[in-house]
């Protein structure tokens, strides 16, 4: 199977000095071939220690485990633990971001401070707190406890899930029973309900797992509002993408993760003149050179324009450059395999957060208390290790792509506001009814060493894009469209069908750019596809319509982690079909299976589609954005 | 004769199998103490991933076993039950036996230094793959029976 279908990643491959013992996640996919059909079904059970436990999907085997679970019960359950996983990490990330924000609230956190006031006050008056006339600092402090509280135990709905879908997802979930009042207790939920002989009922526990996906947005969107308030709302921003980044004559340093507190504060210190100069001093004639990978490299990014060097399964080629010197990580999608392909290199891999070591690896402790001599100190270990830079294992593609990144809902608002100041949503209103705009369609998640690396996603877009659908990407999908330069305006001239791109060009010439909106707009990182929730809630909100009902639709085509389950689950419930391109480990239970893939849709309106073929699931996605547009009235 | 069947359409190449061949040959026949022993015992079947599905690849005794012909120091022989076999004090490590085999199912022993290849748990009724097969997908059926069941399997279907 070809591994990837980035040109940039491929050359690395194909061409790397790093010797022939190295092995990537390709060759470790393939060492793992053929992969256990339990498993692979979601039919196996270690949650206690009289199994582990196995029904045959055939029939012919055993039909329950030793407690007497169904696959259906098992299946279920396994599901809602991966859910829980997924919450579990966006929890941690939103946590860590409101300690943070807290500390810096109390002077304890000096390199931080309040950068987006106007972000502060929105929250703020959303969630209800009183916002005229009182001091920045106090409306922060009470926003801090709130946020705070979100996470603990609680006798009311979670504010940033309550106050950020429209009425009518609310009356759906109380319905359901799926309304959440902690982030971590409902993780704690799951946990107990899906233990040794506690929650049998397969649809109970779907149902939990359903609640835990809202408090999985919840902590995804309360992260999101915290790193706008701390490090600016991204507003659109020109960079590049893909490992053509990387350059031979600088200290290239890596922010691989996930967690702005770290990566906004190095993307600062990076250009210090004091720091470039110590990098000059060693040999790099053009100084310091910092790139992202994975998410926080979306964040850097999109507030920083920092160029994105690769997504999360091609990480490890990033080393295979043989010219950086440094990766810093933090948490979430960092391969422990990275720090093997490092011994080949010069490259130190850095970690930086007290909950995520791995072996080989440096640990340089993070101190958001003294975050900028920290920054300082990692960038540092970086330019040290310049000198050991082998000239011979360089290998650096030539391939990157300008991308137009940072479409946060606000800056998409302010775009739309600049042909319609009164009401900014109506030309977008407008140009869904008339049709020029059939549908909106979210890609989010990640890159699997299932299918070659962007292939799923960069077939199913061009027939979309061709079929006038508008594009929304968060994730490691929108570093996909960025490396693949379907975030410029020529790719709106190349691959918008005509009622879409007549509405690009007039929204880009509005906006003042002299040419046409990229036909995929960068919303973020993984944890800010809240953003693409808060623009299709407020066009349901002046339509007066349900999420339910909106030509909206969601795809997660290389689906991998715990958190894309969260994600792709929470999305379900907002109401939108969401596609998989990747089986997740449900087949096993047909009930289950069936629940997911059909009988949701009745009961939330969203459900999920799951289809490998890219061009098989583009025709879904577009039958379902029709078969909705119908429903609204519209041809 | 008995020889092991594989459905390949019930694999579901979980591997438990490949686990429980090299417990049969294991000294203590636990699975904690095969993992702990120093040298761990080797697998003589092995689950592949194909064009189309998965299934374990297995030694099938063949009558006119290539690799007897080619064994050069008479380590590979037949057994009294007809089951193709290799003396462990008799292999010099020629690997006539592994380039011989049309199966890819003899191997080398890096640490012992000799060939491995399926024995069909002699000391079992039923070999250790089979009788571990989750799925069935293993299964010991006659040779010489066989072909009746399955001249009458078709008739049946012919019927319906």
């Amino acid at each position: 199977m070809e591994r990837s279908t980035d040109k940039a990643v491929t050359h690395v491959l194909n061409n790397h000095k790093g010797g022939k013992q190295l092995q990537t996640v390709w060759d470790r996919y393939e060492a793992q071939q053929p992969q256990c059909g339990f498993g692979e079904l979601g039919v196996c059970c270690r949650h206690c220690m009289q199994g582990p436990c196995r029904i045959d999907p055939f029939g012919e085997g055993p039909d329950r485990g030793i407690c007497g679970a169904t696959a259906d019960t098992i299946v279920a359950r396994g599901l809602a633990r991966a859910i829980a996983g997924g919450t579990a990490s966006h929890s941690g990330h939103a946590l860590h971001m409101a300690h943070v924000f807290k500390k810096t609230l109390e002077g304890k956190a000096p390199d931080y401070a309040i950068k987006d006031e106007a972000k502060l006050k929105a929250v703020a008056t959303r969630i209800g707190i009183e916002v005229e006339g009182r001091p920045v600092k106090e409306i922060a402090l009470e926003l801090a406890d709130k946020a705070l509280s979100e996470f603990g135990d609680n006798d009311k709905a979670l504010i940033w899930a309550a106050t950020t879908v429209p009425l009518g997802r609310i009356e759906v979930c109380a319905e359901l029973g799926i309304v959440p009042t902690s982030i971590d207790c409902t993780v704690a939920e799951v946990m107990h309900r899906t233990t040794y002989g506690v929650d049998a009922d397969p649809i109970n526990i779907l149902l939990g797992a359903l609640k835990c996906a809202v408090a999985d947005y919840t902590a995804c969107h309360l992260a999101t509002d915290l790193s706008d308030i701390l490090f600016g709302t991204p507003q659109p921003v020109v960079s590049k993408a893909n490992l053509g980044v990387l350059r031979e004559e600088a200290i290239n340093i890596a922010l691989h993760g996930h967690n702005p507190l770290l990566s906004d504060i190095i993307a600062q210190v990076a250009s210090e003149p004091e720091l470039i100069a110590e990098a000059k001093k060693v040999g790099a004639v053009e100084g310091l050179n910092v790139v992202g990978i994975c998410c926080t490299g979306n964040e850097v990014l999109m507030r920083h324009g920092i160029p994105l060097a690769t997504s999360s399964v091609s990480q490890e080629v990033a080393i295979m450059t043989g010219v950086l010197d440094a990766m810093v990580v933090d948490y979430q999608c960092i391969m422990p395999a990275v720090a093997t392909v490092a011994e080949c290199f010069h490259t130190k891999v850095i970690t930086t957060m007290p909950i995520a070591k791995m072996p080989g690896a440096e640990h340089v402790a993070f101190n958001e208390e003294n975050a900028v001599e920290s920054a300082r100190a990692i960038v540092r270990q970086g330019i040290e290790r310049f000198k050991f830079r082998n000239p011979d294992k360089v290998c650096i593609p030539q391939e990157s792509s300008t991308a137009i990144a940072g479409f946060s809902a606000e800056a998409i608002i302010g775009a739309l506001s600049k042909v319609n100041a009164e009401d900014p949503l109506k030309p977008l209103i407008d140009n869904i009814v008339s049709g020029n705009i059939r549908g909106i369609c979210l890609f989010a998640g990640c890159n699997t060493v299932k299918v070659p690396q962007d292939h799923n996603y960069v077939e199913m877009v061009k027939k979309l894009l061709a079929e006038n659908v508008l594009i929304l990407a968060t994730g490691c999908a929108s570093s996909t469209y960025a490396r693949h330069g379907f975030m410029t305006s020529e790719a709106t001239k190349k691959y918008a069908g005509e009622g879409l791109a007549a509405v690009l060009t007039a929204i880009g010439e509005a906006a003042g750019l002299e040419a046409p909106l990229p036909p995929v707009l960068h919303m973020g990182s993984c944890v800010d596809n809240p953003r693409a929730v808060d623009v299709a809630a407020a066009v349901a909100n002046k339509l007066g319509v349900d999420m339910s009902q909106l030509p909206v639709v969601a795809s997660a085509p290389e689906a991998v982690t715990e958190k894309a389950v969260a994600i792709g689950t929470w999305a379900v419930v907002g109401g939108f079909p969401t596609h998989l391109g990747v089986v997740p480990p449900v087949l096993g239970s047909k009930l289950v299976t069936e629940t997911l893939t059909a009988t949701l849709k009745d009961l939330l309106g969203g459900y999920f589609i799951v289809e490998p073929d890219p061009a098989k699931a583009a025709d879904a996605l577009l039958a379902v954005i029709d078969e909705r547009r119908a429903g609204l009235g519209l041809s | 004769m008995e020889v092991i069947y594989v459905r390949a359409d019930r694999c579901v190449g979980c591997k438990t199998c490949e686990i429980e061949c090299r417990i049969a040959h294991a000294e203590e026949k636990t699975l904690f103490a095969a993992v702990s022993q120093a040298r761990p015992p080797k697998r003589r079947l092995f689950v592949e991933q194909g064009e189309t599905g998965k299934a374990p690849v297995i030694c099938r005794h063949c009558e006119e076993a290539p690799c007897i012909v080619d064994c050069i120091s008479g380590s590979i022989y037949r057994d009294e039950q007809g089951f193709v076999r290799r003396k462990k004090e008799r292999c010099m490590g020629c690997w006539s036996c592994i380039m011989a085999c049309p199966f890819g199912v003899v191997v080398r022993d890096a640490d012992a230094h000799i060939a491995v290849k399926c024995d069909h748990c002699p000391d079992l009724d039923t070999p250790a793959c089979v009788a571990g097969c989750p799925t069935k997908a293993l299964q010991l059926v006659d040779v010489d029976t066989l072909p009746r069941e399955r001249r009458k399997e078709l008739l049946l279907k012919k019927e319906v």
